[in-house]
């Protein structure tokens, strides 16, 4: 890290900021490019939460059914917004860093002056944009063929929920993606994240799951994403939204610790 | 269809010789003119570099002048890779030192003043050339008009597509630009032809000699004697980790070409060294190793002298046995 941040610091003072700042953002518009065009990526990640909600929010339930204090229509509006978030954000960092670092083009990067950090913003942005394209998906879905009734200032705050609660996952994937191979990488994302969000109660409502699995989920962070989600639209377990935030960012803080040790390893090897 | 292609191709090539010659010697001169060689802008002092038991690069000294294109010749395995690698900042030497424009290539400073070409096992597919080259040319200070980077790898035609839909050749001239796009002063070239078909292969080695009538410094990696030998001006021979020999390709070609008499005889060297026609000869524990140009005369002297004669064994010295000669086998070595 000292390395990198060295070659950063350097890289600030040599370029105006401007340049910088251009950089930043064609990485990240050239990150975007490639996995839009990437169609195992997009249409993935934006398919299953749309899938899913269409199937279980919209069709196989007649409208305005209750749960939880709302309709299940606008419930699984911020439940599945929740999935498709960590899906777009996992697989957004994870599978594009480990194929790019085991497969040589990381360090293609490595050797240009490109700032380092640009290389992981561009990561991070990528999955807070795909968040966002599921999430007014759904929103858009749930309002024209849902009969979800949600102020405008509602949705809005849905939807920055959402999108700022790609930043977890993203940490997280940063930090998968420096653990496992190019080649296993999206067998390892599936591994971790079905069976996360499944148990954080994604797929059916929390209120739905055995006692047991309910009291384990407020381990799992997605459970805490999702509970954010949900107090919007008045349909939270009546915890303080507090302690979510905590668990989330705490939860950061502990990707990014261990996305930093294998940043670190990895420098080890090839530096060191 | 290939028998009426046959004639053209040949023609084609011949043509393609004589440009290669015309352009070696407007080298040659180039070079002359501007005396023996720049200034050092890289180098390696003593480095020495192991992966974990494998010792990879071993106290070597190493360095490139200005305007001068290095081949860094060597089996796989042989620590060039390595060495790249340390010149560009990606490895640190687990001793000695490594220095690119009198400072540390993991500058940012430095590395917009380096380009560099590395084996890679996959690059993004579903950029498009054009984005490719705009993307790293942002990460440099004053790169090259996108034009002209194009124009110099070869390009144009197929700026417009994505790089899963390149064949080797293209994929590779593709890499190539994104070493040069920043026009940086030094760049360093690993293995750029490895690969490649005779065709694609020499249209790379018009693109590298391009960038020297440019003044720029190339160090370039190749385990093909030819690459080196149509390319540069200073051969490195490196094996084990080691620098076994260097020169000019004229030199490194001088030094083994012929043919090695090989035997195990009474007579002296003394005598065996005024025999018309040999080169050199050196005592190898029992036997007498002779370099000559040709081999039938001194082994008829040799017979008649000394009938007690034996072990003899002839080997021709020609370009890629002169290289193994020089490298001798490989092994226990990483790239």
């Amino acid at each position: 890290m000292a390395t990198a941040s060295t070659a950063l610091a350097h890289g600030i003072s040599v370029r105006p900021f401007s340049k910088t700042l251009l950089i930043y953002f064609k990485e990240a518009k050239y990150e975007f490019l490639t996995r839009l065009r990437l169609r195992a990526y997009s249409i993935s990640t934006i398919s299953f939460p749309v899938m899913f909600y269409v199937l279980f929010g919209l069709v196989l339930n007649p409208k305005g059914a209750p749960v939880g204090g709302t309709t299940i229509a606008t419930y699984l509006i911020a439940s599945y917004g929740a999935f498709g978030v960590m899906g777009a954000s996992l697989f957004g960092t994870a599978s594009g860093l480990a194929a790019e670092r085991g497969l040589g083009w990381l360090q293609v990067k490595r050797a240009s002056p490109m700032p380092p950090f640009a290389y992981f913003t561009a990561k991070v942005a990528l999955g807070m944009t795909f968040s966002a394209i599921v999430v007014s998906l759904l929103l858009l879905l749930g309002v024209t063929f849902g009969g979800v009734h949600l102020p405008i200032r509602d949705a809005a705050e849905l939807l920055a929920i959402l999108v700022a609660g790609s930043l977890p996952f993203c940490a997280m994937g940063l930090a998968i993606g420096y653990f496992v191979g190019p080649n296993s990488a999206v067998a390892a994302i599936n591994l971790i994240y079905l069976p996360l969000s499944a148990c954080s109660g994604l797929w059916i409502p929390i209120m739905f799951l055995p006692k047991l699995l309910q009291q384990i989920a407020h381990f799992l962070p997605p459970y805490h994403l999702a509970q954010l989600a949900l107090s919007v639209v008045g349909a939270g377990q009546h915890e303080s939204n507090w302690v979510h935030w905590e668990a989330l960012i705490g939860f950061s803080l502990l990707c990014l610790g261990v996305a930093r040790v294998g940043f670190q390893r990895d420098e080890g090897k090839t530096y060191g | 269809m290939m028998i009426s292609l046959a004639g053209p191709i040949k023609v084609w090539l011949e043509r393609g010789n004589r440009m290669i010659a015309t352009l070696q010697e407007t080298h040659e001169r180039r070079k002359k003119e501007s005396g023996d060689g720049g200034a050092v802008i890289a180098s390696l002092h003593q480095a020495s570099k192991n992966f974990g038991d494998v010792q990879a690069l071993r106290q070597v000294d190493f360095a490139v002048r200005a305007g001068e294109l290095v081949a860094l010749l060597g089996p796989n395995g042989a620590g060039k890779t390595t060495a790249v690698k340390l010149f560009l900042g990606l490895a640190k030497p687990a001793s000695g030192t490594v220095r690119v424009f009198g400072g540390n290539p993991i500058d940012a400073e430095v590395r917009t003043r380096i380009g560099a070409m590395l084996q890679v096992a996959k690059v993004p597919e579903t950029l498009k050339v054009r984005e490719h080259i705009d993307l790293f040319s942002s990460y440099y200070p004053k790169p090259l008009p996108l034009a002209e980077t194009l124009a110099m790898a070869s390009l144009q035609e197929i700026k417009d597509r994505e790089f899963g839909e390149l064949s080797g050749g293209q994929r590779q001239r593709v890499l190539f630009a994104l070493a040069l796009c920043g026009d940086p002063d030094i760049l360093f070239l690993d293995e750029p032809t490895v690969g490649l078909d005779v065709e694609s292969r020499r249209l790379l080695w018009e693109e590298i000699r391009k960038l020297i009538a440019r003044g720029k410094t190339v160090l370039l990696t190749t385990h093909y004697l030819e690459e080196a030998d149509a390319l540069a001006d200073r051969v490195v021979v490196i094996n084990r980790g080691e620098i076994i020999a260097e020169g000019t390709p004229a030199e490194i070609k001088a030094s083994t070409t012929g043919r090695r008499i090989r035997c195990v005889s009474s007579l002296s060297i003394e005598i065996v060294r005024a025999l018309p026609g040999v080169l050199e000869v050196r005592r190898d524990r029992d036997a007498l190793e002779i370099r000559t140009a040709q081999a039938e005369p001194i082994i008829r002297e040799l017979l008649m002298r000394d009938p007690g004669l034996s072990g003899l064994d002839v080997t021709s010295a020609g370009l890629e046995e002169a290289f193994l000669a020089l490298t001798g086998s490989s092994n226990n070595a990483v790239a």
